[in-house]
């Protein structure tokens, strides 16, 4: 009886010590995510183009990146950013070419190659589009911190998700990000003020 | 006959003001508009703006169009970054005030487009009122990176 006891307590000292260690680790990833120091967003990804190509953050070095997550099936914010971005492009004009904007979806379920292809070159064709499994998705999706949720059931679910978007300068380092409601032309200018 | 030819094309030009905007009661209903569709994206937005001339608040509780399997009512909430896009069970327009559904907020929401909408469509679209009732307008499609309507 007495051994059932002291089995018990340090059982549950073991529990609690489990939990003190998960906690502060949350907490640890939570002010990391919350500090959005630039180390800290970005970072490799494995996903695959619209033509079902593999590519990864290494693909696109060389390039200014501007990087949105989204999903074609969002009816409103991820029209109105990437017409946004493809504005911002034609604003740049022979600029444009060191720029690669990608549009990776967060909805892999729903957003095959074909479809992302078939979605972003509606908006510009220079725009290239990005899903992958719903694991390499969501590594993504981790490396820049973007949030994403399905939000109701059947075929006709919808997601939250973060709507910023991103820079990543040439090197593949986080350069800044931009809201979501900026206009084509305060795009270029960030970009313009970054070359 | 430049007259003439002027007078015209002012009628013209009046009646297709005139299409796009509808009053039913103290409402006026302004410029319905949609993007065309990229690829073959199943759903769509409708942006339109009810203006309320009248003394009493009223709102917008039910929308249909036979484009669709569905038209619902949404709203796009910001929350620390993260677009959250949401049914609402209407949109109340206030006694004087005017309800702007535009990209970013409040939009109607197309669920199962039968055929993608292209630029220069045009189709129906049914609102119904709490006091009201029903009113038909015709909704414009733009180019897929329209801001606004374009007609």
């Amino acid at each position: 009886m007495r051994l059932h006891r002291i089995t018990i307590a340090i059982g549950s000292l073991c529990l609690f010590a489990i939990a003190a260690i998960v906690l502060g680790w949350y907490q640890t990833e939570y002010s990391a995510s919350g500090a959005q120091s630039p180390a800290s967003i970005g970072g490799p990804f494995s996903l695959v183009d619209e033509n079902g190509n593999a590519v990864t953050d290494r693909t696109y070095r060389g390039k200014w990146l501007l990087v949105y997550f989204g999903y074609t099936f969002c009816p409103d914010a991820c029209p109105t950013a990437l017409n946004a971005v493809a504005a911002a492009l034609d604003a740049l004009g022979p600029d444009a070419a060191r720029v690669q904007p990608l549009f990776i979806t967060i909805d892999p379920d729903r957003d095959t190659p074909a479809v992302m292809k078939d979605y972003v070159a509606a908006f510009d064709k220079r725009i290239v589009g990005l899903t992958g499994t719903p694991q390499q998705i969501a590594a993504a999706a981790k490396a820049y911190r973007v949030y994403y949720q399905r939000v109701g059931s059947g075929s006709d679910y919808t997601m939250d998700h973060t709507v910023l978007l991103y820079i990543m300068d040439p090197d593949g380092q986080f350069s800044g990000f931009l809201a979501h409601d900026l206009t084509a032309s305060q795009i270029a200018g960030k970009l313009k003020s970054l070359f | 006959m430049r007259v003439l030819l002027s007078i015209l094309v002012f009628l013209c030009a009046l009646s297709t003001a005139a299409a796009q905007n509808t009053k039913i009661g103290d409402l006026l209903i302004a410029s319905p508009w949609a993007r065309a569709t990229p690829g073959a994206a199943p759903t769509g937005a409708v942006y339109l703006r009810i203006e309320n001339h009248g003394a009493g608040g009223e709102k917008l509780i039910a929308v249909a169009t036979p484009v669709a399997d569905s038209a619902m009512l949404h709203t796009n909430m910001m929350n620390n970054g993260v677009a959250q896009m949401r049914p609402v069970d209407g949109i109340e327009v206030a006694a004087g005030a005017t309800a702007e559904l535009k990209p970013g907020g409040f939009h109607i929401m197309l669920m199962g487009l039968h055929q993608p909408l292209r630029k220069s469509d045009v189709f129906p679209l049914t609102l119904t009122f709490e006091h009201a009732g029903k009113v038909e307008v015709q909704v414009h499609v733009g180019s897929v990176g329209a801001t606004g309507p374009e007609n």
